[in-house]
């Protein structure tokens, strides 16, 4: 090879390789414009799309929870308040694995299956990257483990939230009620905005009746989140608005004394304030423990609660239905005079028992043993000693039309209008409703049952009490209350109140009757007397729970303490310018005069006690 | 000899012009090279959540590229040539360890295990590769006859093979570029040219079938449409054309974005790299940066013009032509224009074994420039 030929080759591979450079330079530029196109396609005409997709995955709107409405007495004693409380969620769209995540973290706390089963169930009912709860209450050490591994616990988070709590524990339970989860039922009938910083609702009692006010306004904020969704720095935000605070008529003092003389027994009562009507106290014995329910029962707890035989989830006070027995005398025998069916000075001879024309099977008196109350007894001592024949005879002049259609007014026969959920109506029996009811004629013989609180008729202790308190204000009729200012701010009173209309002569007639009962040795309730430093009015029943047939004494060793008669008692204190009423029952405790009696007592006591002395004095 | 140029240089007295063409640097190239390096160590230390850890190593990957660049540079191509065969050797031999004895991480078995560091060696023959097809078709006849044209397509496919059990689509596929951009600039025929292109063609079923992996073919699947699993497969590409695509004309500022601050971006300090910056710096930035590119491949096919033996235009070619296929494969990628391979940013992602294969092949490179200029 000559150098003319290797430098001609030489140079043709050069010129080779050039052209080589030159073809791939265009083919690289060409693949260079696709790129730079794409980017100016990203960057510049699709920018705005990109934008919103960015901040979509960063910012989120998260709920702000406000803090539900706080519930005192009417001194200012904490009923129901907001505590903090730390749960363990999971934004399922955050964790990549979730069931492994559970597992991991069942190894670092302790999640139970009953946990993860519900977990489940709210799983189901959330939104997209909503926080559902896994494990509410954690405690200081659960929350410090889980912090410190909170890097490879993607999606899971511990939230704070204010919990509701229940200082006073049973005391108040049938009262304010309970919050708890919101279940399947109650998610679908929300508005699902305004319950979004929430798990809770109002189930029961002035929690649910009020849950509007006491829930407040939810507020929301922006916050920025990284991919594991941990919140880096909060962008913007709408404060919530708490609940309304309020205040109730309740008495924590009262409804102490009334709870600790009765928790013993299956009982209710309750107090009212004469003058407003506020519900002083209202108790319902046994209670249980509403802070149970707020984070969701266990199984072991609830069912305790509901197979126990004294069921102390029933609220005896506005959902238990007794026959009044006595208690309902005053009334009538009001109704008799204003009807003139009877006078002051009308009499009649008691034998014991009492024949209708017509009927072969006598009607016992029940409060006097065999011979009866003797001959000449008048109202008032049919009142004093309690005397059924006088209300027999007395009845079947009245009728019962006209006995019903004044107890409507006292209340009886239908809601009270109390401002809480699920009371119950009673009976008040009249001839048309006996037809509707049962679907019978009404004979003379149920207006004789009915003339002593027995037959068909029914009433809660709420309306023994609503009953004494309009006994005690002559007539006034007040709807009870159990909430009395909300913020701070008290409810004007109605302005004009309906008053049930009866001459004044009958009322004092009545009301000295009444004090007689407590204050005359003759009276069925004397044994409370006993160093009194006011004057009280009362009156005490006895509902059967079994019918014993007229020619049995009623035998208590022979039956179950279960089928006792139940105890009852009206009072209202002071006669001269009544303050409080109660209407109080206690079950199976055979004798108002015995059980119930000394119990209102203790209640009224201590309402008189803390009375500034220059008002008991005035009037 | 070469060497003995060398010393008998240092050694005359003739000042800093002498030391510099003594040291075989070829200035500019250092210094884009230089830029890059402080651009890449910039966008890591945003992308790694403003921590210097990365920054740190990866400092010390650049100080170590840059030493490794200039002794590289100090052997004449000649020596390279020759020892293109041995380098090939041991980077087959490397691969064929790092089947059996490999780290595996991710479910690839990429890595050697050294104790000290890990060595990914399939990275390393993103240079042996064409050093040895270069030196192979130099010293036979250019164009490159059939014969010799199947024989350094065999040498490409081996290493390529041993690649693909791994397995590393992304690397193989980069590796057999490199190899053939070697053949294409030495003059291949038209003829091979078109067949090669439609073998190609008639072996993507095949590639489909009894290549890919389902993870791979699950990445082209998810290329044309992501939306169908976006919190799973199409995550990493609806993630990355939202950081590009929220940057804008001029971006959110350095350390200000988004979808990398927050971590939404997967990989953002290595192969998803310049989704961080397109968020950050906007077009402007990822513009610059594609003029700096320019700059350097345009730099590289300048010295392979103006090189002087065939071995040294082929190797600086085909490392400039190579280095525009790596870039524009991670660009298409994070874009979502390709599916996504493993393929970090040339000089801006974080990564130490890549950074050292490019600056062997800037080495090279220099070695090739400082002959032409010596002779």
């Amino acid at each position: 090879m000559n150098d003319d030929s290797t430098f001609i080759d030489l140079t043709r591979q050069h010129q080779i390789f050039v052209t080589r450079v030159i073809i791939a330079c265009i083919v690289a530029i060409a693949m260079g414009i696709v790129i730079v196109a794409r980017y100016f396609d990203l960057q510049i005409t699709r920018h705005q799309d990109f934008v919103t997709q960015a901040d979509n995955n960063r910012v989120h709107m998260r709920p702000a929870s406000p803090s539900r409405g706080l519930i005192y007495d009417r001194n200012g004693n904490l009923l129901a308040d907001n505590r903090p409380t730390y749960n363990l969620t999971i934004v399922r769209e955050r964790s990549q694995d979730m069931d492994q995540l559970l597992v991991d973290l069942d190894h670092l706390i302790d999640i139970s299956d009953n946990d993860i089963t519900q977990f489940k169930k709210r799983l189901k009912r959330r939104k997209p990257y909503e926080n559902t709860a896994l494990k509410y209450n954690l405690s200081e050490r659960e929350r410090s483990i889980l912090a410190v591994n909170s890097f490879r616990l993607a999606g899971a988070e511990v939230s704070a939230r204010l919990t509701r709590h229940y200082p006073n524990g049973e005391l108040f339970a049938h009262v304010i009620g309970y919050v708890g989860r919101i279940n399947e039922e109650e998610s679908q009938a929300i508005d699902t905005v305004r319950y979004s910083g929430t798990d809770s609702i109002g189930k029961i009692g002035i929690e649910k009746y009020y849950e509007d006010s006491l829930l407040g306004q939810v507020g929301n904020e922006h916050v920025e989140t990284n991919a594991r969704g941990r919140v880096m720095r909060v962008l913007s935000k709408v404060d919530p608005l708490a609940g309304d605070s309020l205040t109730l008529h309740l008495d924590r003092r009262l409804q102490a004394a009334a709870h600790a003389a009765l928790k013993d027994h299956r009982a209710a009562l309750v107090a009212i304030e004469v003058k407003s009507g506020g519900i002083l106290a209202m108790v319902s014995t046994p209670s249980y423990d509403p802070n149970l329910f707020v984070s969701g029962i266990s199984q072991v707890n609830y069912s305790a609660l509901v197979q126990s035989r004294d069921r102390p989830l029933f609220n005896r006070a506005i959902r238990g239905q007794y026959p009044p027995g006595s208690t309902i005398k005053p009334i009538f025998g009001l109704i008799g005079l204003q009807n003139e069916d009877i006078s002051a000075e009308h009499t009649i001879d008691d034998p014991g028992y009492f024949y209708l024309d017509g009927v072969e099977r006598p009607w016992r008196d029940h409060n006097s043993k065999r011979g009866g109350h003797g001959k000449g007894v008048d109202l008032a001592e049919a009142i004093i000693e309690s005397c059924d024949v006088y209300f027999y005879t007395m009845s079947v002049d009245t009728g019962i039309d006209v006995l019903a259609d004044y107890s409507k007014q006292f209340g009886l026969g239908r809601i009270t209008g109390l401002d809480f959920p699920g009371e119950q109506s009673g009976i008040m029996p009249s001839k048309e409703w006996k037809r509707q009811a049962r679907g019978e004629p009404w004979f003379n013989g149920d207006t004789i049952n009915a003339s002593i609180g027995q037959g068909f008729m029914l009433a809660t202790p709420l309306q023994l009490a609503v009953m004494s308190a309009r006994l005690a204000s002559r007539g006034k009729v007040l709807e009870p209350r159990l909430v009395k200012a909300r913020n701070g701010v008290e409810k004007p009173a109605a302005e004009q109140s309906a008053v049930i209309d009866i001459d004044s002569e009958h009322w004092d007639y009545m009301h000295r009757a009444m004090r007689d009962v407590v204050h005359s040795p003759r009276g069925t309730a004397n044994r409370i007397r006993k160093d009194i430093g006011y004057n009280m009015a009362g009156k005490t029943g006895t509902a059967q729970v079994i019918s014993i047939s007229a020619d049995d004494e009623y035998d208590r060793d022979k039956i179950n303490q279960r089928q006792w008669d139940h105890a009852l008692f009206i009072a209202f204190a002071p006669v001269e310018d009544p303050q409080i009423a109660i209407g109080l029952i206690v079950e199976n405790g055979e004798h108002g005069s015995s059980t119930a009696a000394p119990v209102a007592r203790l209640v009224i006591d201590e309402y008189m006690k803390n009375q500034p002395d220059q008002q008991l004095g005035q009037r | 000899m070469h060497k003995n140029d060398f010393v008998r240089q240092l050694q005359t007295p003739g000042g800093s012009m002498r030391i510099r063409q003594a040291l075989n640097l070829d200035y500019m190239l250092t210094g884009i090279l230089m830029t890059l390096c402080a651009i890449s160590l910039l966008v890591i230390y945003s992308a790694g959540g403003q921590s210097t850890l990365y920054v740190k190593r990866q400092l010390v990957f650049i100080v170590a590229g840059f030493v490794v660049m200039g002794l590289v540079a100090q052997f004449p191509p000649r020596v390279w040539e020759r020892w293109a065969f041995l380098l090939y050797i041991a980077g087959i031999a490397s691969l064929t360890a790092v089947l059996f004895v490999g780290v595996e991480i991710n479910g690839a078995q990429r890595w050697l295990n050294l104790g000290f560091t890990r060595l990914q060696p399939s990275e390393f023959m993103k240079i042996c590769v064409p050093l040895m097809i270069a030196s192979y078709i130099a010293k036979n006849a250019i164009p490159p006859t059939f014969r010799h044209v199947v024989l350094a397509v065999l040498l490409i496919f081996l290493p390529v093979f041993l690649v693909i059990q791994q397995p590393d689509l992304g690397t193989a596929i980069l590796i057999s570029a490199s190899g053939f951009f070697v053949l294409f600039l030495a003059g291949l025929k038209r003829s091979y040219l078109i067949s090669a292109f439609v073998l190609a063609l008639a072996a993507l079923p095949s590639l489909w079938f009894f290549v890919m992996r389902d993870y791979q073919k699950q990445r082209v699947l998810t290329l044309l449409n992501p939306q169908q699993d976006k919190l799973g497969a199409g995550w990493n590409i609806i993630q990355s054309t939202t950081a590009i695509g929220s940057g804008g004309w001029s971006g959110k500022g350095w350390t200000k974005g988004t979808q990398s601050q927050l971590n939404f971006l997967p990989e953002s300090h290595t192969d998803f790299i310049i989704a961080v910056l397109a968020e950050e710096f906007g077009l402007i930035g990822v513009l610059a940066l594609c003029g700096l590119y320019l700059l350097l491949i345009g730099r590289c096919l300048f010295i392979g013009l103006n090189a002087t033996s065939m071995f040294g235009r082929l190797i600086a070619g085909s490392i400039a032509f190579t280095l525009f296929i790596f870039i524009f494969v991670n660009l298409s990628m994070v874009s979502g224009i390709l599916p996504v391979v493993g393929a970090p940013l040339p000089l801006i992602s974080y990564g130490g074994t890549a950074l050292m294969t490019l600056f062997v092949g800037f080495g090279i490179l220099m070695s090739v420039a400082g002959d032409s200029k010596t002779r």
